[in-house]
């Protein structure tokens, strides 16, 4: 088991690198000088040498990406452009936010997916099950926007149930006040392509033997599905929730826009906006190590609870 | 010797057998012809045989659908009136008189020249937009752009994750290695923020940009399964046959095997035209995508957002409801495709 941990982490190593070096190469490379970006429509030659000694980008390639990789290991990306904030602030002040609405929208679309998904797995083949799928479907092919614009349009505009946007200070008003609608949103959006996932999952289940075992000796259906097929059913949709948090993390940007809640989605827009390249470096490194972290974590706890999965 | 009739008869394909399978299903037909529906409206659209008029004013500014019937604020010759009223108001609060406000009202009569504003419709077929552009030209110019990016970005993203994939699978080694390492790299960012990241730094917006973007990202998921396909195919026996009468590697990996996987291919390919369609839509609406002088879903949902705020709903359906019919047919349509050429599936 160490050893295994012990071999994930020291792979880490190389893509890790790949992606330090794609994103320098993207933005070094690619992006062209950041100096003319910076100074702005009027700017001198002086300015702009001035500008370019201080960012480092007169000095070779390979200076560059030693500075950007002591940036990474180190967590001092500087400040940014836009703002002239410290990095590690906007950080440390973004991840509440995104949390508070990304947990209770994971945990109650998990949930309510979970209900349904066991359900219509049940009924297969039938006409709530076609239904249902079919719905899921339509569902899944009208765009994000669209919900996030409709909900808010008519439950926050026009009927007022709930505030349209805004945040504030205090942790349970957010929570149950500004959170509501977006959490809304983004359980609605998540339920149909979650239900026809996990419909798979359950359907995968269903028709394994120790499901004739339990019925054979008497259980009743209730008892089947909700203890014996729904835990068998959970090891995927468990791992699959948590290999979903980092890219949501950085990934609820539409929400959070939408609903102007100070996140990390929002930041990296706003950054996306201002062409403000240091903060959208450091939300790239930074969830690529998370997502390989939480990887391997879905691995371990996919290994703990199911003793058929053999690590290699 | 002299085989009977019926032994002799070629035996049906892999295609006529997929077709067959295909024509029996009712829901994949009919998602069929619904997609090829759009693909025909793209292509006249693209060849200017419709819609090519699109930009035109012909409406009042906002004008309602036909069957709403007109709106009955007048509106005369002022472009929007939700800016009439912010001016109005402004100048209520400040008492700060427009300078130029007489100049302005003389250039906008001069500029009307009479017979351009007379001209314009009360209502259009599915209404009209701020500048009065008629909505449902919109929808079909919109469509043209998205399917052509779904497209084209789809069909790169697939061409590079079939090359990459069989690269991997067929040689395996250092070159599987290698090709291991650049997917593990492109999936521990999150999808979305790559292509973000990408489009901040390109800041360069145009249709073509959007295709490479959406292209270069999205291979991952096809190189994993066609690796696997092709890790799968090197050790079967045609391919040792091919080997042993001297057919070159390049031949084996793309003349004999991957007409053996191209149903994977084929279905992925399907898939990612949905994925990119819905991604370009995303990337539009944030202003990364298209340019200003081209239509999109995206950038009609953009216009339409507001819109809503003052009761103009017609943009923000005509946009959704040609996305998710054309997203809908799509997704049945692979569904029936996977069906119809993997049937060992269900």
């Amino acid at each position: 088991m160490l050893a295994y941990i012990i071999r994930r982490l020291w792979q880490f190593v190389p893509t890790l690198l790949g992606v330090v070096v794609l994103v320098f190469f993207v933005f070094n490379w690619v992006g062209g000088d950041p100096a003319y970006l910076l100074a702005g429509k009027i700017s001198n030659p002086e300015q702009i040498e001035n500008i370019r000694r201080q960012l480092g980008v007169d000095r070779p390639y390979y200076i560059q990406l030693w500075i950007f990789i002591k940036q990474i290991v180190t967590g001092d990306f500087g400040t940014s452009w836009a703002t002239n904030e410290k990095i590690s602030d906007i950080f440390a002040t973004r991840v509440g936010p995104s949390l508070t609405v990304l947990v209770p929208m994971l945990v109650i679309s998990t949930l309510l997916a979970m209900t349904a998904a066991m359900l219509v797995a049940y009924l297969r083949g039938r006409l709530v099950d076609r239904t249902i799928m079919i719905a899921c479907t339509v569902g899944q092919s009208i765009s994000i926007l669209v919900y996030i614009i409709v909900l808010q349009y008519v439950l926050g505009y026009q009927l007022g149930w709930f505030p349209v946007q805004g945040w504030s200070q205090d942790f349970w008003q957010n929570l149950l006040r500004y959170s509501a609608l977006p959490v809304l949103v983004g359980v609605v959006v998540s339920l149909a392509p979650d239900i026809r996932l996990y419909r798979t999952f359950f359907l995968d289940e269903i028709n394994q033997d120790y499901v004739r075992t339990a019925r054979a000796k008497g259980l009743g259906e209730t008892r089947v599905m909700a203890v014996h097929v729904l835990r068998n059913a959970a090891i995927p949709i468990v791992t699959n929730v948590m290999i979903q948090l980092p890219a949501l993390l950085a990934g609820a940007f539409l929400i959070e826009r939408f609903f102007s809640i100070p996140g990390i989605g929002r930041e990296v827009i706003l950054a996306v906006e201002r062409s403000d390249f240091p903060v959208i470096k450091a939300v790239t490194v930074y969830v690529a190590i998370a997502t390989m972290v939480v990887n391997l974590a879905a691995d371990l706890v996919y290994k703990a609870v199911d003793p058929r999965v053999q690590l290699k | 010797m002299v085989l009977p009739a019926a032994v002799r008869a070629e035996s049906p394909g892999l295609w006529t057998l997929a077709w067959r399978r295909f024509r029996r299903d009712r829901v994949g037909m009919i998602s069929l012809v619904v997609v090829l529906l759009f693909v025909a409206l793209t292509l006249a659209s693209a060849v200017g045989l419709i819609a090519s008029d699109w930009a035109k004013e012909v409406g009042v500014s906002y004008a309602p659908p036909s069957f709403v019937g007109p709106a009955n604020v007048s509106v005369p010759d002022e472009r929007s009136p939700a800016r009439d009223t912010s001016t109005g108001a402004a100048l209520d609060d400040t008492d700060i008189v427009d300078p130029l406000r007489e100049e302005l009202i003389e250039i906008r009569k001069a500029l009307a020249g009479g017979s351009s504003v007379e001209s314009r419709a009360a209502t259009l077929p599915f209404g009209g937009d701020k500048w009065g552009r008629d909505v449902l030209l919109k929808v079909v110019k919109g469509t043209e752009t998205s399917l052509l990016v779904g497209l084209a970005a789809a069909l790169l993203a697939t061409v590079l994750g079939t090359v990459f994939g069989a690269q991997a699978g067929y040689f395996g080694g250092r070159i599987d290695d290698f090709f291991n390492w650049l997917y593990s790299v492109f999936t521990s960012i999150p999808y979305l923020l790559l292509i973000l990241a990408i489009a901040a730094v390109l800041n360069q917006k145009g249709t073509s940009t959007v295709v490479l973007i959406l292209g270069l990202t999205g291979w991952t998921g096809i190189f994993r399964l066609v690796r696997g396909e092709y890790l799968k195919h090197r050790v079967r026996e045609y391919v040792q046959a091919a080997d042993a009468i001297g057919a070159t590697d390049t031949r084996r990996m793309f003349i004999h095997i991957l007409p053996n996987v191209s149903h994977v291919v084929l279905v992925q390919l399907s898939l990612h035209v949905v994925l990119f369609i819905k991604s370009e839509v995303i990337l539009s609406f944030l202003g990364f995508g298209v340019g200003v002088d081209t239509v999109s879903w995206g950038s009609m949902l953009n216009e339409a957002q507001n819109e809503l705020l003052i009761g103009n709903w017609w943009q923000l359906a005509a946009a959704t409801l040609a996305m998710a019919v054309l997203v809908t047919a799509f997704s049945l349509f692979t569904d029936a495709l996977r069906d119809a050429l993997d049937p060992r599936l269900k």
